[in-house]
């Protein structure tokens, strides 16, 4: 079985493989010398079990996200779909206005759907976001959790809102149309989610 | 070039003065005088009154120490912000004096910014860094990106060094507590479990604060728990100063403010650059802490980009973010 590192994350790498005939992805996380063993060992048996509990619970909710293959808890290795697309970072700065705005609804869309049902994705960035076949896929959710609680679902909200100001600072303004593909999408009360937004933002340094 | 910096944004007055060599920072001196408060945190009135004292003896220091004369300073640069607002003030009032006395031009800058200016200015080889900015009221994670310095990690409640003071000050230690709890670390032999709150490149450590205290009322040794939250708190830092790394595809890590001067948050930030490939750079401790120096570069490099201010727009401001500048000086 040849592998090929496609991506070297912070905590992960991304290697092409195949399994049973079929052309995969394996996310190894890697234990990270800097940390003590208790916290190291921690972390990746936890973030790899919640990632690929939440990551199955996504797709029942009507969220695109890889298929699960198989999962290794004690080396931290989950085996699954490889997704032949684009990293909506890549492209969010390139494609024109009114394109930027649909794929801008459709991630507030999937968030929305994912928040419905407690699922929080923890490190939502466009680094974690892939658009293969006109279908928006949601990957990494290794510092996800389910809560229901709003405070929870706004910091979800806000990690998005900083990658648009500092990856995307020319058109951090379409948080906006984030905000409006949730508004759609919600079930609840979205005032109290983004009125609690705007608080994080204020209990922020400096703001 | 000379140029004269005046730091003061919260417990340390500095003074420093730099001349620019080839695009490079050289120090030629950078005094430091930092209130000690008898008991409690800083109180920033206080702290302004210590500032006020010592300015002006701080000034003539400076330019003794650099062995240049008034006449010979080009530029008089000092912290705008974010910071205590007496103690902004008082160094702006002192700055703005000092210009018009010797008729040369004013600059304010922004902290922040200098934390990382100074690193680039200073270290040979630090081009372009991810800075991982570690102080009493300050934990960010900074890098250049789309003509600015951008924060893509921060603190969501309070800086790490305020949280490293909050606990040492409930268990009687003396402000400041980092290197008090960095002793007692080392003779911790017993890891406590502690929350680990990371949210995308975000921090929170008000969390971990009270189950430190916590264990501590249920009688574990004080030991223990400094050694947990070092542990704790200085994996996050590090894991998400390397998720900044990968987000922005940078290859140099770089250490600035007080925090910085621990050994273990060393060491951890540069294991992780090892791994990784990358480049680790920590700028020579007096201008890794709160300096003049480091204004006065920043200052500097905005002043030879053709940054200009008037007296009139030379307004403190407290809650200067990072992202606010202009960066006329680079690419």
């Amino acid at each position: 079985m040849t592998k090929k590192i496609l991506y070297r994350g912070a905590e992960a790498e991304i290697h092409l493989s195949t399994y049973m005939g079929r052309t995969v992805v394996e996310k190894r996380r890697v234990k990270k010398a800097y940390r003590i063993k208790e916290i190291d060992d921690y972390l990746i048996a936890s973030r790899t079990r919640e990632e690929a509990k939440l990551i199955a619970e996504s797709r029942g909710v009507g969220v695109s996200v890889p298929l699960i293959y198989d999962i290794d808890l004690r080396n931290g290795i989950i085996i699954m779909e490889y997704l032949d697309g684009n990293r909506v970072k890549d492209i969010l700065n390139v494609v024109d206005e009114s394109e930027r705005k649909r794929i801008c609804q459709m991630i507030g869309e999937s968030v929305a759907r994912l928040h419905n049902h407690d699922i929080i994705h923890g490190d939502i960035t466009t680094s974690n976001m892939i658009l293969c076949s006109d279908r928006l896929y949601f990957i990494d959710f290794g510092l996800g959790c389910k809560t229901i609680e709003i405070e929870t679902k706004a910091v979800d909200l806000h990690v998005l809102m900083e990658a648009f100001e500092s990856t995307h600072s020319l058109f951090s303004h379409c948080f906006k149309d984030v905000l409006d593909g949730y508004k759609r999408q919600f079930y609840g009360d979205v005032s109290l989610v983004i009125n609690t937004i705007d608080d994080i933002v204020k209990r922020g340094r400096y703001r | 070039m000379i140029c004269l910096g005046i730091e003061g944004t919260a417990h340390s007055i500095g003074v420093g003065i730099i001349k620019d060599v080839k695009g490079t920072c050289h120090v030629l001196s950078n005094c430091i005088k930092t209130y000690q408060p008898e008991k409690g945190g800083i109180h920033p009135r206080e702290a302004a009154n210590h500032h006020a004292t010592y300015i002006a003896g701080l000034i003539s220091q400076s330019v003794e120490v650099a062995a240049v004369e008034f006449s010979d300073i080009d530029l008089i640069s000092f912290s705008q912000g974010p910071g205590l607002g007496p103690c902004l003030r008082t160094v702006a009032t002192a700055a703005r004096a000092l210009a018009l006395a010797l008729e040369k031009p004013l600059m304010g800058v922004n902290h922040c910014v200098a934390h990382l200016e100074i690193g680039r200015g200073t270290v040979k080889e630090c081009t372009d860094p991810v800075l991982l900015y570690v102080s009493g009221a300050n934990t960010q994670v900074i890098a250049f990106a789309e003509k600015k310095y951008r924060v893509f990690g921060e603190t969501l409640d309070i800086g790490i060094g305020n949280c490293l003071d909050k606990f040492g000050r409930t268990m009687g230690l003396e402000f400041p507590c980092g290197p008090k709890i960095e002793k007692l670390s080392a003779k911790g032999t017993e890891y406590l479990s502690l929350p680990y709150s990371i949210k995308g490149m975000d921090i929170a450590f008000s969390g971990l604060l009270t189950a430190a205290e916590t264990y501590i009322k249920k009688g574990r040794r004080l030991e223990d728990v400094c050694y947990s939250m070092q542990e704790t708190t200085f994996a996050m830092l590090t894991e998400v100063t390397e998720r900044a790394m990968a987000h922005t595809e940078k290859q140099e890590v770089l250490l600035g403010g007080g925090v910085a001067s621990n050994k273990r948050l060393r060491e951890m930030v540069q294991i992780m650059a090892k791994e990784r490939g990358a480049q680790f750079f920590v700028p020579s401790q007096d201008v890794c802490i709160d300096n003049g120096a480091m204004i006065a570069w920043l200052g500097l490099l905005m002043y030879q980009s053709g940054s200009r201010m008037d007296i009139d727009d030379s307004l403190i401001n407290q809650r200067f973010r990072t992202d606010m500048v202009e960066v006329t000086w680079r690419d």
